[in-house]
């Protein structure tokens, strides 16, 4: 009989790992749809665009690395860079025409992109996944109170822990923070009193592809391999937690991304053997039958509530 | 001080001069008169008389052509499925092809060989597992059973807001997925299964289609739609005027999946072959690109948006095999198929976000002046 203690602890680390990728996901959702009601289905398409940026294009098996041969303080902030850029760049050549079009219309438009982005990864790359040895040894576990925490997991939560919190700071204290909550709330008045659209919209952008670098980051260092498809599982998970914290809502987006993440790592613990292939099911029923019970989300705000 | 008061009497006023005779009324302009039914009935009606032509070209060529055109046939109906709630109600379904999964996996459990289920899928209860059931039956029971997945799905789903309800498809989606991927004694998982009995004919799917065509017709021009269209439109007026927003949707959404579910048959019966991947993101994406490009308030635009993506993929598939000139053959890579296409839908969102057609003679009234934006 092992000691219960190490075991939850264990549980916990877990959860808040995969809770962490979600509620990332799920904030650089939440962060475009509040300034312009986009619901950015390209977003799991960046986060699999910038692992890809690691890679010299070609098609074979074995991945030869290409910015993942920088140093490695260097190689992240490049590798944030490409994604803040790609992100900003998306809006530039695409959002930026459909900005007036309705949400139907946006919706559909970043799905076309997202689509159109995976489909260039896999003429550069094919669909075959890849393997990509980027840090090894930092999955070594460490030893926390008789459990054994591997190391990627601490830093993942550290990393992120670390993020929302500037991200608060950001956001509550500096003016631009201020400007973009502001915009949130009413786009129009917010211009009115002279925010600036496209800085604005750009700059969410900006902070949603960083966030999207992150977690490919997070999870090229996790799994080892690179796979044009990458992230989507995140990506679905992190819509269904904008849904579930209330659309608009950024503290909601990211609680419930904790959320998630936490029912699943309990799923996966206590579902037997044979049902542990349903876990991902499961966990979208649960979501489904919550919004049955509370379709305005956990945490709905009232300024970004839609009355139809 | 009176005197201030009261001032002295007008001077009387001049007398007036007589009125000069008003010209006569120009006469009314005549109001165009109000087309009969029976005209109306003749976009539908024309639309499947295309479509049987195209059924005929196919047949007459054969080969290669005559599956591009069963493809665009069942294609077709899936958009026409799709044209019934996300063309009346304004809110988009990422989840349809969801019911096409169920409704092609049913068809397969009915009418594949017993011996065949008992080894691909031994976890079949009896009832189907001994039986072989032909085209008919199947077509029927798997669509209705599509039918019933939609009207649970849609109670829960309708009750949340519009983008909140196209996520959460997209949920349903992935849940569908994630079931039929792994329930290995039932779907086989991941893996194919072969050995469906390939009823699909260039006529029986031209012949589906034509129904599509004229139940999306139909319901557009019904009560239902009209109520749907004008939720869709003016929310807050339909729901003061005494619509219900959450029935119109389910009944909608209902309808759509049912005749998704007739796509799903058929697409099984045309396959041959089933694989829960075949009906995820990427057939998702083609039949709501069909759907947006061809314009998705339109009953038009449907079928045209259909065509015109099927021709243009069967082209780029023709490139993507080589085309021989001269001494060379030239091989367009894998993967630009799907870039142009997503392309083009960028570029046809961003310039025509209406879609080619936009509004037609039956779903669509007088185009309506610019909505005023609210709040944004």
């Amino acid at each position: 009989m092992t000691p219960i203690g190490p075991y939850i602890l264990q549980i916990l680390f877990d959860s808040l790992t995969l809770g962490s990728l979600y509620a990332m996901g799920a904030l650089g959702i939440a962060l475009i749809f509040g300034v312009m009601r986009l619901v950015n289905f390209a977003h799991g398409n960046f986060v699999a665009f910038c692992v890809f940026a690691l890679l010299v294009p070609s098609t074979e098996v074995t991945a030869r690395v290409f910015l993942g041969a920088l140093p490695t303080p260097l190689l992240i902030l490049v590798i944030l860079a490409i994604g803040a850029g790609l992100s900003m760049a998306s809006e530039i050549i695409v959002f930026r025409h459909i900005r007036q079009a309705n949400p139907v219309t946006m919706m559909i438009a970043s799905f076309a992109t997202g689509f159109t982005l995976q489909y260039i990864l896999l003429f550069l790359f094919s669909s075959r996944p890849k393997t990509v040895d980027l840090w090894a040894g930092i999955s070594t576990p460490v030893t926390i109170a008789g459990a054994h925490i591997p190391l990627l997991q601490l830093i993942t939560i550290g990393v992120t822990l670390v993020l929302l919190l500037s991200l608060t700071w950001l956001l509550r204290r500096t003016q631009f923070g201020i400007e973009m909550r502001g915009a949130a709330e009413d786009f129009m008045m917010a211009r009115l009193l002279g925010v600036r659209a496209n800085r604005i919209i750009l700059a969410a952008f900006a902070v949603s592809g960083f966030l999207a670098a992150s977690i490919g980051l997070i999870l090229v260092a996790q799994s080892g391999t690179a796979d044009i498809k990458m992230g989507l599982p995140i990506m679905l998970v992190a819509f269904v937690s904008t849904v579930i914290g209330g659309m608009g809502n950024l503290f909601g987006a990211v609680m419930a991304g904790f959320l998630v993440g936490l029912v699943t790592t309990l799923l996966q613990v206590t579902l037997p053997l044979e049902l542990r292939g349903f876990r991902d099911a499961l966990v979208y029923a649960a979501v489904i039958l919550m919004l049955l019970w509370r379709p305005q989300g956990l945490f709905a705000s009232a300024t970004a509530k839609e009355r139809v | 001080m009176l005197r201030r008061i009261f001032s002295p009497p007008l001077p009387p006023l001049p007398p007036l001069s007589p009125m000069p005779p008003l010209p006569p009324l120009p006469p009314l302009p005549r109001l165009p008169r109000r087309r009969a039914e029976w005209m109306n009935l003749a976009v539908p009606l024309l639309l499947i008389v295309a479509l049987l032509v195209l059924a005929a070209f196919g047949q007459i060529l054969g080969g290669p052509f005559e599956r591009t055109v069963i493809e665009a046939m069942i294609r077709v109906i899936l958009v026409m499925g799709l044209a019934i709630f996300i063309g009346n109600s304004g809110i988009v379904s990422f989840g349809h092809t969801g019911f096409m999964l169920v409704a092609a996996y049913a068809a397969a459990w009915l009418t594949m060989p017993p011996m065949m289920k008992s080894l691909a899928l031994p976890g079949l209860p009896p009832f189907l597992a001994e039986a072989e059931y032909g085209f008919l039956t199947s077509l029927v029971a798997s669509s209705l059973l599509a039918g019933v997945v939609g009207l649970v799905v849609g109670l829960i789903l309708m009750r949340l807001s519009g983008i909140a309800a196209s996520i959460a498809s997209f949920a349903f989606l992935a849940m569908m997925y994630a079931i039929y991927a792994n329930w290995d004694r039932v779907t086989g998982a991941t893996s194919s299964i072969v050995g469906i009995p390939t009823y699909s004919t260039v006529w029986n799917s031209s012949l589906l289609a034509g129904l599509a065509i004229l139940v999306a017709y139909f319901y557009g021009r019904s009560r239902f739609g009209l109520a749907l269209r004008a939720t869709r439109d003016e929310p807050h007026a339909a729901a003061a005027s005494g619509i219900s927003l959450y029935w119109q949707r389910v009944l909608a959404f209902i309808l759509s999946s049912f005749i998704c579910g007739i796509a799903g048959v058929s697409y099984a019966h045309f396959l041959g072959v089933l694989n829960p991947g075949a009906f995820y993101l990427d057939l998702t994406f083609i039949a709501l690109s069909m759907l947006v490009i061809g314009g998705r308030s339109s009953l038009c635009g449907g079928v045209v948006g259909v065509i015109a993506l099927s021709g243009f993929i069967q082209i780029l598939r023709w490139g993507e095999q080589g085309v021989s000139w001269g001494q060379t053959t030239l091989h367009l890579p894998n993967g630009v198929q799907e870039i142009v296409i997503g392309i083009i839908m960028v570029l046809s969102l961003i310039f025509r976000p209406q879609g080619l057609i936009a509004h037609d003679p039956v779903w669509g009234q007088k185009k309506l002046p610019p909505k005023a934006k609210h709040g944004r």
